[in-house]
């Protein structure tokens, strides 16, 4: 970080990275209505911290989201999409079936409803920690290549 | 037989890709290369299943105009999108075929078929998932031998394979006396 | 037995059995990743797999309590199947489940001393979760009914796969490229399988494959169908190791981690052949595959030149695990010579032969596991002398290895029997000599190794060789004793086999 001559990246990403965070939140919750969802959200949310990462830095990205916490979201997800089937599978419906989350009549639609944004929402933690999970490593190892391999 | 090219030109360029990523991905000696051979196979099938959704003048899957709030019941409009494609993609140019069932069906709009776009996104996460994976084996092959070059890596494994038979001939002639 | 650990099974439990078989491994998964131990971790997977053998119990249990074999379609999410995907358990699917999983189960047992000695205490968790996930990707080929769900379940479980068999290099760094060249086949295969699956979407407009099976009863001669035919052939023929695409195969056995390789030679080809089977029998239909093609002259040379050419390569190996890799790819071979019979028979005899295999393989893995534990090679010099300082891992090994050979009252034996007797009733009596020169090469390479193990002094004495440790021991003996009983009371299996190919041929003709 020596000199200023990244000063204009660092002021627009300070500006466009809140903006991109706001935008996949946008997109994930507006995909019931239009093309979007968890899994171009989560990538959009974790193109954020890759953002960042990239212009701020490997090491002050980790501290601030450590790849723990990032592995845990991945994981976490994960559990999300699975639990809503096994949730299912408690109300007596199929697996995943989503019309027996709340063993409504039929024709009632709070179950697709629930069911759907549940699931989405594992899908969104499940693809920003992976993405970001991939992310990390690959970049964390850089240190290791040495110098007369450039 | 130029009309009947032409016609099919979404497929040509697919096989296109296709051979082109395949022979990428078996000739090229640097692992990184063979890994973005993979992709380009990978991404035709993409395009593959993509063109097959299409249907003439059809728009994005998505209910709007007088067509929202028709059709309520999901399991009807999956298994009814279901049959369409099929003739729709069989003969390329008959989609307004499929078009007029649509039309039976109640619907105003025509719409392309969403299923292998669904398809699609799960085999574009499945391709991520594969280049990660792959990406990583390199990163780790390039710490284990110090390149990334298929053929070097070789001669390198036939080295010490070789080294590693002659003391095993010379340990088992031990082992004799 | 499997009847009354079955009705021992909770009644709503067993209604959702298809589903929780694949989905309490998934679970178990990331939960395992976040153990901060191996240990929890470990206990964790024994109990995913355990839960899946006992499902798989149960499936089998309801498959043939009708006379000819259920078939228990289970609707994803509520879907109706042909819209949504179908779990779809027929007398074949149960079968190839009850294989997998109790391989998985005896495995994830065994697997704990040798993790210990070959993966990194902090890479432990992560081990076991991504043997869950490789599990739960295995399971859910063999159960699932929809084509499109099958290429996203292989390549779940071929993804784990190759993070598997790369973790091989903390032992010995050739295992990055195998898993390299692993990576780079298995997914050419998998794509291969998705244009073909893309190609009978395009002809038939269904997913589901039995939907699938009647619809292509209509569009006989389409040129698309016939495409999509070849395409998927060759994609599972790759994942199935079959004869010519088989490159990858011999090494990613040989420098994964020793688990791994047990695990894999038991299950991950034998699925592969499951899958192509469910598409040459159920989907495609026999008269299409058989006589509207020439696969069977494809599918007849490559099994015997793999018979042959690979059985002579397995001679001239000097690391005992790369012989029983290019055994492994033979012994495919004889699957696939019983199912270009064509016949009933035929099919059972190499339905047989894989659950045979599996059962082989996985007790010679093992025994193998329990070298590299107490003296890290397995090359031929290594076996040297272990037969007295270890009988009880070596007799274990001893009994596997003519099982391979096909000596009587061994299961080996009863399957090779069986796919003679299809042959001869083919009328196919040169390939039966093929079988038993194969068998005679088996004798030439399994003999080496036993003649080192038990005839030969230790090329080194003074390294320390003792007995595997009981947890290798006990699941190692279950393998050993199931060849045996195979072997001497075949029915059991066998009858799993006919069943299958029963379910298949019914199926075809629908």
């Amino acid at each position: 970080m020596k000199g200023d001559h990244h000063v204009i990246l660092r002021v627009v990403a300070k500006a466009l990275i809140p903006i991109i965070a706001m935008y996949g939140f946008y997109v994930h919750f507006h995909g019931e209505y239009s093309p979007g969802g968890g899994f171009q959200a989560g990538v959009i949310l974790a193109v954020c911290v890759i953002l960042y990462s990239l212009i701020f830095g490997i090491a002050p990205t980790m501290r601030a989201i450590t790849p723990g916490f990032e592995r845990f979201i991945g994981g976490l997800g994960f559990i999300i999409y699975v639990g809503v089937g096994f949730w299912a599978l408690a109300m007596g419906g199929n697996f995943l079936e989503y019309d027996a989350l709340f063993r409504e009549e039929p024709g009632g639609h709070a179950g697709q409803h629930t069911g759907i944004i549940v699931i989405e929402i594992g899908v969104l933690f499940a693809v920003a920690g992976a993405m970001v999970t991939i992310f990390y490593a690959f970049a964390g190892r850089v240190s290791e290549i040495r110098d007369e391999d450039w | 037989m130029l009309e009947f090219v032409l016609e099919r030109g979404n497929y040509w360029a697919i096989i296109g890709l296709m051979l082109i990523g395949l022979y990428i991905a078996f000739a090229a000696t640097n692992l990184i290369k063979r890994l973005i051979g993979l992709g380009l196979f990978q991404t035709s099938i993409i395009l593959f299943y993509t063109s097959l959704a299409r249907i003439d003048n059809g728009t994005a899957p998505i209910l709007f105009g007088k067509d929202y709030g028709k059709k309520k019941s999901h399991g009807d409009e999956y298994s009814g999108a279901s049959d369409y494609s099929g003739d729709a993609a069989e003969h390329g140019s008959s989609g307004y075929e499929a078009a007029h069932n649509y039309a039976a069906e109640g619907l105003e709009n025509v719409y392309s078929n969403p299923l292998p776009h669904v398809l699609m996104l799960t085999a574009i996460v499945v391709g991520v998932a594969t280049l990660a994976v792959g990406l990583a084996i390199i990163v780790r092959i390039r710490e284990a031998y110090g390149t990334v070059e298929a053929d070097e890596i070789r001669a390198m494994d036939l080295e010490v394979a070789i080294s590693e038979a002659s003391s095993e001939a010379e340990e088992s002639k031990a082992g004799a006396v | 037995m499997i009847e009354f650990i079955a009705s021992l099974v909770p009644a709503n439990l067993a209604a959702h059995s298809p589903a929780l078989l694949v989905a309490v491994p998934m679970l178990m998964a990331p939960l395992a990743a976040f153990m901060p131990n191996g240990r929890l971790a470990w206990l964790m997977s024994i109990f995913a797999t355990g839960f899946s053998l006992i499902m798989a119990m149960v499936l089998v249990t309801q498959v043939r309590s009708i006379e000819g074999g259920a078939i228990i379609s289970y609707a994803m999410g509520g879907w109706v199947p042909d819209a949504g995907i179908e779990f779809r358990i027929d007398a074949l699917n149960s079968m190839v489940l009850l294989l997998v999983s109790s391989i998985g189960f005896l495995a994830a047992i065994f697997s704990w001393p040798t993790v210990k000695a070959e993966i990194r205490d902090a890479k432990r968790a992560m081990f076991f979760a991504t043997y869950l996930v490789c599990f739960c990707g295995l399971t859910g080929v063999a159960s699932t009914g929809d084509a499109f769900n099958l290429f996203v379940f292989l390549e779940i479980s071929s993804l784990a796969t190759y993070a598997l068999v790369a973790l091989g290099a903390s032992r010995d760094r050739r295992a990055l490229p195998a898993a390299g060249n692993y990576l780079l086949m298995g997914t050419i295969g998998a794509s291969f399988f998705v244009v073909g699956v893309g190609f009978l979407y395009a002809a038939t407009g269904t997913l589901n494959m039995a939907e699938l099976a009647v619809r292509l009863q209509g569009v006989p001669d389409n040129k698309a169908v016939l495409a999509g035919f070849a395409f998927i052939t060759v994609g599972l023929g790759i994942k199935a190791a079959m004869f010519p695409l088989h490159q990858w195969l011999p090494n990613a056995y040989a420098y994964s981690p020793s688990f791994v390789t047990m695990f894999l030679a038991a299950t991950a080809t034998k699925v592969a052949i499951y899958a192509l089977v469910r598409f040459l029998f159920t989907v495609f239909g026999l008269e299409f595959a058989f006589e509207g093609s020439t696969l069977i002259w494809i599918l007849m040379p490559m099994g015997i030149a793999a018979m042959i050419a690979c059985s002579f390569q397995a001679v001239f190996q000097t690391d005992v695990r790369r012989t029983l890799a290019y055994s492994s790819v033979a012994q495919v071979g004889y699957m696939l010579l019983g199912i270009s019979i064509g016949t009933a028979a035929g099919v059972s005899a190499g339905m047989f032969h894989l659950v045979n295999h599996a059962l082989i393989k996985g007790a010679l893995f093992m025994a193998l596991a329990g070298v590299v534990l107490t003296y890290q090679g397995t090359s031929l010099n290594d076996l040297k002398g272990l037969g007295r300082t270890s009988p009880w891992t070596m007799s274990a090994f001893a009994i596997a290895a003519v099982s391979l050979i096909g000596v009587p009252l061994t299961a080996g034996f009863q399957s090779k029997y069986a796919l003679v007797n299809a042959l001869f009733e083919h009328g196919w009596w040169w390939a039966v000599a093929v079988v038993m020169f194969s068998s005679l090469l088996a004798v030439v390479y399994m003999g080496r190794m036993l003649e080192a193990i038990f005839f030969r002094a230790p090329s080194n004495p003074n390294k320390r060789r003792q007995e595997a440790p009981l947890l290798i021991l006990v699941p190692l003996w279950i393998l050993a004793i199931a060849n045996l009983w195979v072997g001497i009371q075949g029915g059991f299996v066998a009858g799993l086999a006919d069943d299958a190919a029963a379910a298949l041929f019914i199926g075809g003709a629908s």
